[in-house]
């Protein structure tokens, strides 16, 4: 099968193959990436994240659902941990999402962490990629359960949305840095349950401290995800950032700093993998190693030594 | 590379406890398992299946149905072009149906008692 001309017909094996291939680094990523890569860019990529718990599996099965009802198609990558003790992981996210298997317009596929830290995995942009060549209109990038500071999605998606749920912390939970700076939309789901008017209060009194703001104020949604409650609301509210982007010109700016993180991104991954053939898996470098441990060489020179002739 | 193995329930039990004690183990062997719940059809399963791109896809039935759903995701796998698939079954399943469900496509069916470590042995001798 020529996965990337059948990925460009829309043949669903190929895509999942194709995510495979890239997940996995297979001999024939890389060439997949670089015939896709001009087929790319149409896609409005959505990100959703939050705590665990919060109900972002049951939410994306939602919005996917809404967004198939208004004609569009949809990719999602749902994320969740593998075991830094086993490397397994199990990836659970999928419960929620069955009744999407039947809707010819949606495609699901699960990835495991895979060591990466910031609630991605690393090869989550690619399978963005993949989808957005299939001709995705939307993708939804669900994130793993999130505690403070994993904020990997903003670099990821076009507009981050917070899933927060009531009854998780006082209010100077609300003013610490991370993931409560992220949101371009706030949902506060399972909002029948008790605390979700003050939760609600916090977090409008975190965004009026916020000077950042220029022109987007986050919306704040409630939603009971598990019956459907507040789910319009919600996709029109993506789709007023979307515009709101569209019209200030600022798309255009993310998706450029974007381009350059990943750009970036691969160079260094690029340089690590050199320097770990040419340097780090030699027996010169683990004599010098040796000789750190009795202090007879310094660490600094040394670095200086290789950068000087390795990287010159 | 992890090998990945879809765990489901085709059919309308929804005993789940086996399941899930073999998700973890697979996990606990260094698997990506896709966990899919309870009460599902063959066709979400097999679904599900090409959409992960999975090596494995492990079914677990209680109800008495593995005659006839078993046989099936089977058959689906093979329609959407998935014919490399290992397939696997377990539950409270007599000796008796198991050399029909093997002649179905199902490489090995794991009856109560079985050790867990059996299951991923089997795996790992069945992908590459």
């Amino acid at each position: 099968m020529d996965i990337v001309e059948e990925l460009l017909n829309h043949n669903k094996l190929a895509l999942a193959k194709g995510i495979t291939a890239v997940e996995n680094e297979y001999d024939n990523a890389v060439e997949i990436m670089t015939k896709i890569y001009p087929r790319t860019g149409h896609a409005y990529v959505i990100g959703i994240t939050g705590p665990p718990g919060a109900g972002k599996s049951t939410m994306t099965d939602k919005i996917a659902k809404e967004y198939s009802k208004r004609g569009f198609t949809v990719g999602i990558v749902a994320i969740d941990p593998t075991s830094p003790y086993s490397g397994g992981a199990i990836l659970g996210d999928r419960i929620r999402m069955m009744d999407l298997t039947a809707d010819e317009k949606i495609f699901v596929r699960s990835m495991a962490t895979r060591g990466s830290l910031g609630g991605l995995s690393q090869k989550t942009g690619d399978a963005v990629k993949l989808m957005d060549a299939y001709g995705m209109d939307r993708i939804i990038v669900e994130t793993v359960g999130v505690g403070q500071s994993e904020v990997d999605i903003v670099k990821t998606a076009d507009t981050s949305m917070v899933v927060v749920i009531p009854g998780m912390g006082d209010d100077i939970q609300a003013i610490k840095a991370g993931i409560l700076e992220i949101g371009d939309l706030f949902t506060i789901n399972k909002a029948d349950r008790d605390g979700t008017d003050k939760l609600n209060i916090e977090i409008e009194m975190m965004l009026e401290l916020n000077p950042e703001y220029h022109g987007w104020r986050p919306p704040i949604n409630r939603t009971i995800a598990s019956k459907g409650i507040g789910i319009e609301a919600v996709v029109d509210s993506i789709e007023e950032h979307k515009k709101y982007l569209e019209e200030s010109g600022k798309l255009a700016e993310i998706r450029k700093a974007r381009t350059k993180s990943e750009v970036t991104a691969m160079l260094n991954d690029r340089v690590n993998r050199y320097i770990d053939e040419k340097v780090v898996n030699t027996k010169a470098f683990d004599e010098q190693i040796v000789k750190m441990q009795t202090r007879e060489i310094e660490p600094y020179s040394v670095v200086d030594e290789i950068v000087a002739k390795v990287l010159k | 590379m992890a090998i990945k193995v879809l765990v489901a329930k085709p059919g309308l039990d929804g005993h789940d406890r086996g399941a899930k004690v073999v998700a973890r183990a697979l996990r606990d062997a260094g698997f990506e398992v896709i966990y899919t719940g309870i009460r599902l059809t063959p066709e979400q399963i097999a679904e599900a299946a090409l959409q992960d791109d999975v090596q494995v896809v492990a079914l677990s039935l209680l109800s008495g149905a593995h005659n006839t759903l078993f046989p099936k995701v089977v058959e689906l796998l093979k329609a959407k072009g998935l014919n490399d698939v290992l397939v696997l079954g377990g539950g409270v399943i007599p000796d008796a149906d198991i050399p029909g469900l093997k002649a179905a496509g199902i490489k090995e069916v794991f009856t109560p008692g079985t050790p867990t470590t059996a299951i991923v042995d089997c795996i790992k001798a069945n992908v590459k």
